[in-house]
């Protein structure tokens, strides 16, 4: 639900940079997605044909990149993503795990003209 | 010719300062605020009366509840003693940075000792957004099931202390204490915790201690 504010976001970000670039138009917004940040494609998607329209980003192709979360045994020091709802280690199937990554979100580079 | 343009900028960026300038100002008036998240009907309202009664005669407290629609929880709160503003988000499925700006503004911030903000029931969004506050407390309750760290792992993972409500409900209902607690460890590792019932009082003195710690001690 809250994909709408999170698109304007986007939006914004993704023009001022544009601006400062004297672009005429944005062809791409390339995105970076962890697995744990609870955002949805399609719902983005969604969003941004509505919040993007009359501006210089209309009909910008989206581009989503999904980076998996990593974990790291407390235990045994092994890295690896983690299945569906099982978070504990493969190798010494310790619960000790902390997260390293996963909850990232964010722009990551534009293509203009 | 198209050109790539590299922008690496978080996008919750905007809402993150915001949320610093709100921690700034709650630190200026020596507030410490707690916000509370968890799913609708957990005891988040329930948790917030318990804790106004159990304080006030020893802090100055204050009340910021969101919700999509009514100011049920807000006049609950003020039925149980303290100043009470009523965020009625229309629709937002969080409190974010900019909203409790606002309602920041209607409060004496200055003969405040501590400020409650009940966020919006939901166990997904309301983790994404910073709002300012010093600590955010999650919610659970055992009618919830045992699997919900496993299923909301963003949510259990950023909490600086958990509540375990309807304890009382245990011998009624399916819940693995271990399975549960072992999917909180994995993701949120020595997380304080507080089982309890705000319906027969059972663990509140724990609750209760820990905060008054907190407001006891905060450093702005």
């Amino acid at each position: 639900m809250h994909e709408l504010p999170v698109t304007e976001n986007i939006l914004e970000i993704a023009l001022r940079h544009a601006d400062k670039a004297n672009a005429r138009h944005v062809k791409t917004i390339y995105l970076v997605i962890g697995q744990l940040a609870s955002i949805v494609d399609d719902s983005v998607q969604f969003y941004w044909d509505i919040v993007a329209k009359d501006t210089i980003a209309e009909g910008a192709i989206l581009n989503f990149k999904r980076l998996p979360a990593t974990l790291q045994c407390q235990v045994c020091s092994l890295r690896f993503s983690p299945d569906q709802d099982d978070f504990s280690c493969p190798d010494c199937n310790s619960s000790n795990i902390k997260v390293v990554s996963g909850d990232e979100f964010y722009l990551e580079a534009i293509d203009i003209e | 010719m198209t050109q790539r343009i590299s922008v690496v900028e978080n996008i919750l960026n905007a809402n993150d300062q915001l949320a610093e300038q709100n921690r700034l100002l709650l630190n200026r008036n020596g507030v410490f605020s707690l916000n509370f998240m968890a799913s609708p009907g957990a005891g988040k309202t329930s948790l917030v009366e318990r804790t106004i009664i159990g304080l006030q005669n020893q802090f100055r407290l204050a009340v910021v509840d969101g919700d999509i629609a009514t100011s049920l929880d807000a006049d609950r709160a003020a039925a149980a003693g303290a100043t009470a503003i009523q965020i009625n988000t229309g629709g937002e499925c969080h409190l974010d940075a900019v909203m409790l700006h606002n309602a920041l503004g209607k409060l004496h911030l200055d003969v405040l000792d501590l400020l409650i903000v009940e966020n919006v029931g939901n166990l997904v969004c309301p983790a994404s957004f910073q709002l300012g506050t010093h600590k955010s407390i999650l919610i659970a309750s055992v009618p919830e099931g045992d699997d919900k760290p496993y299923k909301y792992p963003g949510m259990y993972s950023g909490v600086e202390a958990l509540v375990i409500n309807k304890i009382d409900l245990l011998p009624y209902v399916t819940f693995d204490m271990d399975y549960f607690q072992k999917g909180v460890e994995t993701l949120n590792p020595g997380v304080v915790t507080f089982p309890l019932s705000c319906r027969t009082g059972e663990g509140l003195d724990h609750w209760l201690a820990w905060v008054k710690e907190q407001v006891t001690y905060a450093k702005f």
